[in-house]
């Protein structure tokens, strides 16, 4: 399938201008930072310690002393979905991470060589897509055991060759553009090109790529820790809390709704972020019917 | 109307993408093979037991094959996979296939229903959000799906759980009475685990479309239709919807496979027997020849759908099928 | 009565204004030409006539078509009308039909649907029409699809669209911009002749002078969306009463003033190609078999002295693209010889390429594609300083690409935009800094100025003449344009097929051409001097 990328072309004052007149980018922006605040407060402050078990105060809705009400040991529901931000975060994190420091390369590498180099690594990226992240969860589990680091590693994997074909699909449709013959006739060796011409302009691209997998990273890490594969108790993990709320839905419903919320709320944010720096750096997708 | 019958570059095409297909399917079986072999742990002494002597662990071992060459051994595996004979299980002390087709029962229904609700969900929303462009419907439409995207499958499963099974009482919290029992509560018991999976999924897929439609829409071809004299809807039906199919059927493929893992998760909510709850509770017992055949075979899905995904390209772009 | 009648058409799109006061009328049977540069309102004239215009579009004024006002119809009453009374023809052939479709069928899908007619009585009409605009049924079965067919084949199909009906007004946008001369001349002459046996009238949008006046009867000037002079054709070109006309005019004819080719018939020559040929691999056709291989360049020689300006003339797809490419060392020939001051560059390393990549530089075609939208002028235009033996340092470089700027026209602090800053002239005078900033020898330019607006040509042109004076720098001209062979350079070379068929002076040449391929380029090349006095000659 053939790319069309339309290059912006406009300064950065001109590109924040317009980021602060879209809605999505706004909002999606303002969440993103609500979330990691949280996350970065957990470090030094959470309402209750999260470690300590209060057996009296167990099960508890929602009040004025724990906003989100208590879990089953009576820890503090509010002070668990901000210590679990931390874990989300960073498993997510880490996978985009692995996910763009691997793929990034190899997809532009492959767009440069073409021919058979080309074929290969999108062979061996076919590959790797037809283990799902949670599949190969599930295999380094087995091999490794559950833990937090498993989780990145399989959530980082499944993310290589998704931008790997990102980055290849950008570079092949920026290496045919006249200004690389020029570069090229300027004596420029093809590692360069990529380098000072190539990289620059896909980085939208990877940007907005980097967003979505950023949150399916934290859908797929709540998966993992959800089914005992992801962080180890007592660490607390929003997808270990609604195990953990399951089978008490009918006395503590609240145990599943804040949890879940958090999920939700950073997702859609962190997606509204991707779309609004799409709809930013893309003119073409502004472009009237 | 007017076909034009396959010529060579058909052939071709179905050839490469086929010898794709069987040479994934290869690796994928080799990776799966290789991380058996790194597993820690002796098969032989773990079906065994700690009290069996070592003679009993090695002749159990010839016996299994275990001290065969490497190139040997993965052969006589693989030849077995496509036999069907994935081995015995551990645990259940019944061969894998036997549990694999009992479990498949639960999984396979479960992942179409919620592809087929998806879909159908998914198309006319999209359609619906890109011909109103920037209205109130499709703000609100695509408002959802924004949310919907955002929502955990198995999240918003306890959700619904809550809604219709605890409070609502109209269909079971969980559990799988059989096919034996009839169609009907086997149906029903599905329904709940097949809407947790599809409504996230669908929301993703309407967006695709909306997306795709709306790009092609912008095209010069388009402009060229409506200068005919067509009514915008039916540009819409006859030019756009085609061109969009391609990367909508794209993601409708990379659904399957988010399917597939997504009922690993689901099952274990739900409590269905299907195979993701059969290859997540082999895990917890180390059943490994189990989870070594499930995963095979979901990767062996995954493969299948992805080349039909690339076939049915062909069969909606010409390009792909005719001479220059 | 008038066919069509604007009369007091504004349009602003989101606020700016793309049309002031714009009056224009066709009547039946008649051309009326529809001139302007880029930006000046004239495409969306059309979309205003067909009510295709963006949702942002707002229109205010008069446009009557055959009694109905348009900017008063619903979109009911305006599908009636498009396809069946108004036919419309655009610019770009390759992506205007739809790819997933064969061409029967959306030849035929108008018909349907505007007659109500069965799909095999369409389809036969669809047959005829596509007999009619030169696509026969022996090879062009109504099953092709639009993949299967070439720029100039698909613009036929897209006309045989519009005038399927045959419409009583028919608007061609740009018709023949994107193809070759040759192919216009059989486009524009397929349109003169449907609109005479259907009596149909024509709007013709160009920003070709020539082009239109060989077609029109009534011309009408635009100008940034304000009509500057209207009237009849022959006597709006010869009076040439309003000053913008005059430039236009001027412009489309302009020939840089140049004095005596430099250092020619000097005896080294500067280039030397020889026996050149490049083949591509043919498309597989099968698993096992591959079409033959396609030879882009079939054993080309050709010889160029110091200083020399030549140029290379041949219709789109003649390998003339693939020759400059292997001349810069950018694509390897399969067979020959190219040798740079007497020196072989084919088969050579990157690394020892530096000297001969120093010495030889390019101009392309696109002045919008051809730098890097992500850097800053003094980056792009000093890319090329990186072949220089010793690395100038940041003042050398600045200093450097400042003298560049200056000598192609422009303020050295222009250095520290960026390039989206500039206009399409002006990113042509920056493509051509960046390629004089190693004080080349020889400067291969792949179709320089025909993006390019016509009084922006002509400036164009004037630069590169001075710079072959002032820096004794040897041109090689890519290009189908004859009009721009002859303005500027002292040879030609005219390519067909891949071949050269016919070289020599390029005065010889394009007025006595004796090749076939050369006797059709110069026959289809639109000529304003030609054409006027053609237009004049037929009115008495």
């Amino acid at each position: 399938m053939t790319l069309h990328i339309d290059i912006p072309e406009e300064t950065f004052v001109g590109i924040l201008a317009k980021a602060f007149r879209n809605t999505a980018f706004v909002t999606g922006f303002v969440i993103t930072v609500l979330i990691l605040a949280m996350a970065v407060i957990s470090y030094a402050w959470t309402p209750y310690d999260v470690t300590k078990l209060v057996i009296a105060d167990k099960t508890q809705g929602p009040s004025l002393a724990h906003w989100f009400g208590t879990d089953h040991f009576g820890r503090d529901i509010l002070s668990m979905v901000m210590v679990g931000a931390r874990n989300s975060i960073a498993v997510a994190l880490v996978a985009v991470g692995i996910g763009m420091g691997v793929g990034v390369p190899l997809g532009a590498f492959a767009a440069a060589r073409g021919g058979l180099v080309d074929e290969a690594l999108m062979r061996v990226n076919d590959l790797v897509f037809a283990f799902p992240a949670l599949l190969s969860a599930i295999m380094i589990t087995a091999i490794f055991g559950p833990g937090a680091v498993n989780a990145i590693i399989a959530i980082g994997i499944f993310n290589i060759p998704v931008f790997a074909r990102v980055a290849r699909a950008g570079a092949l449709a920026v290496w045919p553009r006249e200004f690389i013959l020029a570069a090229r006739a300027a004596g420029k060796s093809s590692a360069q090109i990529s380098i000072e011409h190539v990289l620059p302009n896909i980085a939208t691209l990877l940007v907005v790529q980097g967003t979505i997998q950023f949150a399916l990273g934290i859908l797929a890490e709540a998966g993992l820790s959800y089914l005992g594969l992801g962080a180890q108790p007592p660490m607390p993990s929003w997808g270990r809390m609604l195990f953990d709320a399951q089978t008490r839905m009918v006395v503590a419903p609240w145990m599943a709704i804040f949890p879940g919320m958090a999920i939700v709320v950073t997702v859609l944010g962190l997606n509204l972020l991707g779309d609004g720096i799409a709809d930013i750096l893309d003119p073409k997708s502004r472009r009237q019917r | 109307m007017v076909r034009a019958d396959p010529s060579p570059p058909m052939t071709a095409y179905l050839l490469k993408r086929l010898a794709i297909a069987f040479a994934t399917l290869v690796l994928a079986s080799m990776v799966v093979f290789a991380v058996l072999e790194i597993l820690p742990g002796d098969p032989a002494r773990l079906m065994l037991g700690m009290n069996a002597s070592a003679d009993q662990v090695e002749l159990l071992r010839n016996q299994m094959g275990l001290n065969a060459p490497l190139a040997w051994r993965y052969l006589h595996w693989a030849g077995g996979l496509f036999s069907l004979d994935f081995g015995r299980s551990y645990t259940y002390s019944v061969p894998v296939i036997d549990l694999v087709r009992e479990r498949l029962a639960v999984s396979l229904p479960l992942a179409l229903v919620a592809l087929a609700l998806s879909t159908i969900i998914a198309i006319p929303v999209g359609l619906y959000s890109a011909s109103r462009r920037g209205r109130a419907g499709d703000t609100v439409a695509m408002g959802a799906a924004q949310l919907g995207v955002a929502v955990p499958n198995f999240w918003f499963a306890l959700m619904l759980i809550y809604v219709f099974a605890v409070w609502l009482r109209l269909v079971p919290a969980g559990g799988f009475p059989g096919w034996g029992a009839g169609a009907w509560p086997a149906l029903k018991s599905l329904l709940l685990p097949a809407v947790a999976l599809a409504l996230p999924q669908a929301a993703i897929l309407a967006r695709v479309t909306r997306s795709a439609l709306i790009e092609v829409l912008n095209e010069d071809y388009i402009r060229t239709a409506r200068a005919k004299g067509l009514p915008y809807r039916a540009v819409l039906w006859r030019h756009a919807l085609r061109n969009a199919m391609i990367p909508v059927l794209t993601i409708l493929g990379l659904q399957f496979a988010f399917l597939l893992a997504g009922t690993i998760i689901i099952e274990n909510v739900f409590y269905l027997p299907g195979l993701g709850r059969l290859v997540f509770q082999a895990i917890t017992q180390r059943d490994l020849i189990v989870v070594e055949s499930v995963v095979m075979l979901l990767v062996a899905a995954v493969i299948a759908v992805n080349l039909a995904v690339d076939l049915s390209y062909a069969v909606v772009d010409p390009r792909l099928r005719t001479r220059q | 009565m008038n066919l069509l009648e604007v009369d007091t058409l504004s349009l602003t799109i989101g606020g700016t204004q793309i049309l002031k006061n714009m009056e224009l009328s066709v009547a039946p049977g008649e051309v009326m030409g529809l001139v302007g540069e880029s930006g000046s309102g004239k495409s969306m004239t059309a979309l205003a006539v067909m009510q295709l215009l963006p949702h942002a579009a707002r229109a205010t004024g008069r446009i009557t078509f055959n009694g109905v006002d348009i900017l008063a119809a619903t979109e009911d009453q305006m599908c009636a009308l498009r396809g069946d009374d108004i036919g419309m023809v655009f610019q770009e052939p390759m992506t205007a039909l739809n790819p997933v479709k064969t061409i029967g069928e959306q030849v035929a899908e108008g018909i349907r649907w505007h007659t109500r007619a069965s799909r095999a009585d369409a389809e036969e009409r669809a047959r005829k029409m596509l007999d009619r605009v030169g696509l026969p049924s022996a090879k062009f079965p109504l099953s092709r699809y639009p993949h299967q067919l070439s720029g100039g084949q698909r613009q036929r199909v897209v006309i045989a669209i519009a005038c399927a009906l045959k419409p009583k007004l028919l608007i061609a946008d740009e018709p023949t911009t994107a193809l070759d001369v040759v192919l216009q001349a059989q486009i524009l002459d397929l349109l003169r002749d449907l609109v005479a046996e259907n009596r149909m009238g024509l709007l013709l949008i160009s920003h070709d002078l020539a082009v239109v006046t060989e077609m029109a009867d009534r011309i009408t000037i635009l100008r940034r969306g304000e009509v500057m002079e209207a009237g009849d054709t022959a006597r709006t070109l010869s009076e040439q009463l309003h000053p913008y006309t005059r430039q236009l005019a001027q412009a489309s004819m302009h020939v840089p003033a140049r004095a005596r080719p430099h250092g020619a018939g000097s005896s080294l020559p500067l280039l030397d190609v020889e026996g050149v040929s490049r083949n591509y691999p043919g498309r597989r056709i099968s698993l096992f078999r591959r079409a033959p291989d396609v030879r882009a360049v079939d054993d080309v020689s050709l010889s160029m002295a110091p200083g020399q300006s030549v140029a290379l003339v041949g219709r789109s797809g003649c390998g003339k693209s693939t020759l400059a490419r292997m001349i810069l060392a950018l694509d390897r020939p399969n067979a020959g010889a190219i040798r740079f001051r007497g020196e072989a560059i084919v088969g050579k390393r990157e690394a020892a390429l530096k000297p001969a990549r120093r010495d030889m530089q390019v101009v392309f075609q696109d002045p919008y594609g051809s730098f890097d939208p992500r850097q800053k002028v003094e980056r792009l235009v000093a890319e090329p300083l990186h072949l220089l033996e010793r690395r100038p340092t940041r003042a050398e470089r600045r200093e450097m690409v400042a003298h560049a700027l200056h000598e192609v026209g422009l303020d050295q602090r222009d250095m520290d935009k960026y390039p989206h800053e500039f206009s399409g002239g002006q990113r042509q005078r920056l493509s051509i800094a960046r390629a004089i900033i190693t004080r080349p020898k020889l400067v291969v330019a792949d179709e320089p100025v025909s993006a390019l607006d016509v009084s922006i040509r002509a400036q164009i042109l004037d630069l590169f003449a001075g710079l072959n004076q002032k820096l004794g720098i040897a041109y090689l001209f890519i290009t189908h344009d004859l009009t721009v062979a002859r303005a500027i350079t002292d040879e030609v070379l005219i390519m067909h097929e891949g071949r050269i068929v016919e070289r020599g002076k390029t005065s010889e040449v394009l007025d006595h051409p004796r090749s076939e391929a050369a006797q059709a380029l110069v026959s289809a090349a639109p000529d304003l001097h030609r054409a006027i006095a053609r237009r004049m000659q037929e009115q008495g």
